[in-house]
């Protein structure tokens, strides 16, 4: 939360508690205004207004209410919760209302969080070099770039004019320039309008930043990930959601996606999950290689890590406060990439604090405004044409935890009806270790058309011809196994058999991906693309064997083929496809 | 501390009372009936005048003149090393007729969240001596592994085994210091009677009691007061493993009586409820059970949960095995058929998980080729399931030999690899043998999933080589 020098805030007539119920507090005789947030108690734990009726205000607290009691002070900042901005949030991991958890740890002396402890969300006294991009005299606009910071040795760190320092349209002359060391709370450009501008900006979680326009997507995110590239993409600036049963994947997709994908900035929202999980990406992402330039991951990534234990108001804020960081770094024109695991928990902390309030409930105790708090949601991601005339995208990927893994439960189908891509996992999949367990029959991507043209211009021509070939393929394997289920294969036809045959080769070699062997993890598409052409030309080169005569069982039983489920593991995959090909090709044409 | 004879309404577990001073959210209240009897309760919503109080034993015997102190202080457990070896109630009294308990220090037992930073990520291997759990579905230090079983079923027995043969490797290899280092804490909530005699003489039998704490609440003890069983239980675990240095193994047993209690309350407060009337927060209140377990960097010791929950009508989706499910890192189902079949374990490893498994295993963990072997013997398994259903409507004969194989290796894999019987204790080799023994039941260019240069190693080219490990006893 933002603690960067409380401004001339006009001060508020404290409150006092009324009562306490968990996460909910109320207070009596509070001049406050929705959202603002509020000190609650004498321990000051951070709380926001959620409620307004009579002179009593509802708090949600964002940390554990045990011991607070009514008569204790409530004190209101008068401000909406807001976050941090500036150089100093990469390679940081934040709570749910961006807390430092690594500063919070200092401060508090212990492995455990406690209570009334608060931290601003980057370093107020670190110094960054700050190189000016503009001179005295030059007009600047809202959200202009005035100059650069380095802010990781992967990112520069753009310093922009507040957007709403100036009106849209509106511009200002440059007046001063500082070049140098400061700190964020430097004033480091002077503008005519008497705006100072500071390498930090607040801004509030629950707005979004202004854009000039939103564009349609045709880049797509490549993530490395066979199926997700080949079969189902996802644009930059798109939003895809990955619903499925406990076991079955989700956040392993997510980390690939928060470690491959090819997007200049991560923000990665555990959002009540494993205490567990979010430690294996604070220990692995900063000795991760970006595979797009060799240096450490954590220098683009930034971490917002409530689990399952922390306080649940802290939890429903978490996502806003992911998606306002991944705005700013928008607004710079960087692509980021924004992964929620879980989205449901956020639904769920919302249902809870409802619930606390009494307030009417709709679908499965859900709050009636659960659709329209998605949507919000989902609609700050998008291809974006910024203020300052640069260009930038958020995509936002949302895991969803449906209750006994059934998908028609409101927070997967309001989610649906929104996101443009959809990963379905699948428990049957996960069971037999088929990873990643993303069922191909009911995932889909909206994106696929405006993608295609830019793998066919960086990839392969017949991109989108081949994929097609491998959803026929696979679409025409799930008919003949209904069959299979009731006679068994040796009771199909010959080429039926050999379709099985192939489909296999997709699901094993294909579909399937290694996320913990070194080389199989990170499949660039022209990996992916070769692969599919392997398997095709074995498709081929055994058809032409079948109507030449040869017996299906010679077919199946051939030496070479059983090697395209190697190809996930090769390095120097090329050379190895290639030969494979002219072998397969070479032992099938030998049997006739 | 005043005392108040304000009850102005009593119903179910809870008790309402006016108040003229402030009572904090969570704290702890006595109430003293008329008959002199002193039931104990917790705070759960505090307003001005008026406090609404959960009573742990039950609210029978109250009536409107039974007085009420609150105590200015939430609810503590105290902790000492001396726990060791002692029987407690579900709310922390000694049972077992020891000297009094003279604590070291008094704990919240809510507990505070372990902040992400400092948690230690757990990848150090347990060897549990049980080759469908090292094998396939493998437990480290720090986590939590519910047993997702059924009413009827042997899930006690498996747990029993676990906490047994856990602490073997160590004991042998360190010396008596060393072996002092791992600790089992059972907490038991709603079980009957029986139950826990078995657990207790098991405990007894093999020497466990003296490194371990039993907490009692018994089907016939207030339902309530299972509320704070566990946390009274992850309390004394966090103290020994984080203050002490002790490895502690929690086994609660059986998360769905907790669950029903939480129910019980919701309803007695009359909230809105949730999926099939459990509280819609019940996901946060056992994620602040269940994420209890875990490592902390600079401490030595850890807190592995393994709770035991029974789900209604075996099904996994009703919620208790749902939320849990969400929160631990896999689970470890116990599976009716199995059972029927005569597997001991009956172990059900296909919808079995361990998600920290994978970082716990491998070279200097365990053995090289263990994860290929464990991926191979899923993917072999599942496809001789599979086959199974089609057997029964085309028979053996109608599928190919491959096909035929993959069936004996499923029948193979329970008997062998599976039914080890809740007595023996197998090393991690050993399993690994077994599993390569089956796995070469199969022509070699069938195992896709193993590295060619493991297959060399291990591959029995013909039975002669099978290097028959069978059961020891």
């Amino acid at each position: 939360m933002s603690k960067a020098e409380s401004t001339e805030t006009t001060p508020s007539e404290d409150g006092v508690i009324q009562s306490v119920s968990g996460p909910v507090v109320s207070a009596r005789d509070l001049d406050a205004r929705m959202n603002d947030v509020v000190y609650v108690g004498d321990e000051g734990l951070m709380g926001e207004v959620i409620e307004i009726e009579g002179d009593i205000t509802t708090i949600q607290v964002y940390e554990e209410t045990s011991g607070v009691s009514p008569g204790e002070p409530v004190e209101n900042t008068g401000e909406p919760l807001s976050v941090d901005l500036g150089p100093g949030m990469l390679d940081a991991i934040y709570d749910g209302v961006q807390r430092p958890l690594d500063v919070l740890e200092g401060k508090m002396g212990s492995p455990y969080l406690d209570r009334g402890v608060d931290a601003p969300g980057i370093d107020l006294e670190k110094e960054w070099e700050f190189e000016p991009t503009v001179e005295v005299g030059d007009e600047v606009g809202r959200g202009d770039v005035v100059g650069v910071v380095e802010e990781t040795v992967t990112i520069d760190h753009k310093v922009m004019v507040p957007p709403d320092a100036l009106d849209e349209g509106e511009t200002t002359e440059v007046t001063a320039v500082e070049s140098g060391s400061f700190d964020v709370t430097e004033t480091v450009i002077e503008l005519a309008n008497g705006t100072d501008v500071s390498m930090h900006q607040e801004w509030p979680v629950r707005e979004a930043r202004p854009s000039a326009n939103k564009k349609t997507p045709r880049t797509p995110l490549v993530s490395g990930q066979r199926i997700l590239d080949g079969l189902f993409p996802i644009a930059k600036g798109g939003t895809a959601a990955i619903p499925g049963p406990f076991g079955s994947g989700k956040t392993v997709t997510q980390h690939q996606l928060a470690k491959y994908a090819d997007a200049d900035i991560i923000i990665y929202v555990g959002c009540g999950e494993r205490g567990n999980e979010m430690t294996e990406v604070i220990e692995d992402f900063p000795e991760l290689e970006d595979p797009a330039n060799g240096n450490p991951l954590m220098a683009r990534t930034s971490l917002i890590a409530n689990t399952s234990n922390m306080p649940v108001a802290a939890r429903e804020s978490c996502i806003y406060t992911g998606i306002t960081i991944a705005e700013y770094y928008r607004d710079m024109g960087y692509d980021v990439a924004l992964m929620a695991d879980s989205t449901s928990r956020w639904a769920e902390a919302m249902r809870e604090i409802s619930s606390r309030l009494e307030e009417m409930p709709g679908e499965e105790g859900y709050p009636a405004y659960l659709a329209a708090r998605l949507a919000q949601f989902y609609e700050r991601a998008g291809y974006f044409e910024n203020v300052n005339g640069t260009e930038g995208s958020v995509s936002a990927i949302g895991a969803v935890s449906p209750p006994g893994g059934d998908f028609s439960e409101p927070v997967t189908q309001n989610t649906l009806r929104i996101v443009k891509t959809f990963w379905a996992l699948d428990a049957d999949l996960a069971e037999r270790r088929h990873f990643p367990s993303i069922n191909w029959n009911e995932s889909y991507s909206l994106y696929k058309d405006q993608l295609d043209p830019w793998f066919e211009d960086e990839v392969a021509d017949d991109w989108a011809e081949k994929r097609q070939w491998a959803v026929d393929v696979l679409d025409e394997e799930t008919e003949l196994q209904e069959i299979v289920q009731l006679v068994g294969k040796d009771a199909l036809p010959d080429d039926q058999q050999l379709t099985l045959e192939v489909a296999r080769y997709l699901r094993e070699a294909y579909l399937q991906q290694n996320a913990f062997h070194p080389v199989d993890t990170y499949c660039p598409p022209e990996k992916t693309y070769l692969m599919l052409t392997t398997i095709e030309t074995f498709n081929d080169e055994a058809f032409d064997a079948l109507e030449a005569g040869v017996p299906v069982e010679e077919i199946v039983d051939t030496e070479a083929a059983p090697r395209i489920n190697r190809i996930g593991v090769q390095e120097d995959y090329e050379e190895y496809v290639e030969e494979l090909k002219a072998e397969i090709t070479e032992e099938l044409r030998s049997l006739y | 501390m005043k005392e108040y004879q304000t009850i102005t309404e009593i119903s179910g577990p809870l008790v309402y009372a006016e108040v003229d001073e402030a009572i904090g959210y969570d704290e702890i209240v006595e109430i003293e009936t008329a008959q002199g009897e002193t039931l104990r309760g917790q705070v759960l919503e505090s307003s001005e005048g008026v406090v609404a109080i959960q009573v742990f034993e039950g609210t029978s015997g109250i009536d409107q003149n039974a007085s009420v102190r609150f105590l200015g202080e939430t609810m503590k457990m105290p902790v000492t090393e001396d726990l060791l070896g002692r029987v407690l109630d579900g709310s922390g009294r000694p049972i077992d007729d020891g000297p009094e308990i003279v604590p070291e220090e008094r704990q919240d037992i809510v507990g505070a969240a372990i902040n992400p930073y400092s948690r230690e990520y757990p990848e150090e291997f347990i060897e549990t001596g049980v080759s469908a759990i090292d094998g396939m579905n493998t437990l480290v230090r720090g986590q939590k592994l519910p047993i997702f079983s059924s009413s009827g079923q042997p899930h006690s027995e498996l747990a029993m085994q676990i906490a047994r043969q856990a602490s073997v490797p160590e004991e042998e290899e360190g010396d008596d210091e060393e072996s002092s280092e791992f600790a089992v804490i059972f907490g038991a909530m709603g079980i009957t009677q029986e139950e826990a005699n078995e657990f207790m003489e098991d405990f007894e039998r093999t020497g466990a009691l003296e490194r371990s704490v039993v907490f009692m609440n018994l089907a016939d003890d207030p339902a309530v007061e299972r509320t704070v069983t566990p946390r009274m239980v992850l309390t004394t675990a966090e103290y020994l493993a984080f203050e002490k240095d002790y490895h502690v193994l929690v086994i609660l047993t059986d998360m769905t009586n907790y669950c029903e209690a939480l129910r019980e309350i919701g309803a007695a407060r009359e909230e809105v409820p949730g999926r099939r009337g459990y509280p819609g927060y019940m996901y946060t209140d056992l994620a602040q059970l269940y994420e209890r377990a875990g490592r902390i960097q600079g401490r030595e010791g850890s807190v592995t949960q393994i709770p035991i929950l029974t789900m209604p009508g075996d099904d996994d989706t009703h919620p208790i095995p749902d939320l849990t499910g969400y929160i631990t890192e896999g689970q470890i189902y116990v599976d009716p058929d199995l059972n029927s079949q005569g597997l001991q374990p009956p172990i059900n490893v296909l919808p079995s998980l361990s998600r920290l498994m994978d970082d716990g295993i491998g070279e200097g963990l365990t053995r090289e080729d263990h994860a290929d072997v464990k991926d191979q013997m899923f993917a072999a398994y599942a496809e001789g399931e599979d086959l199974r259903d089609l057997v029964n409507i085309v028979g053996r004969e109608a599928l190919s030999e491959l096909d035929n194989k993959y069936l004996d290796f499923a029948d193979a894999f329970e008997s062998e690899f599976v039914d080890q019987g809740f007595d023996q204790n197998r090393d991690i080799e050993e399993t690994l043998e077994i599993g390569w023994d089956l796995l070469s039941m199969l022509p070699k260019d069938a195992l896709n999933r193993i590295d060619e240069e493991f297959i060399e190693e291990y591959y029995r080219e013909d039975d002669s080589e099978r290097e028959v490990v069978e059961a020891a006893d």
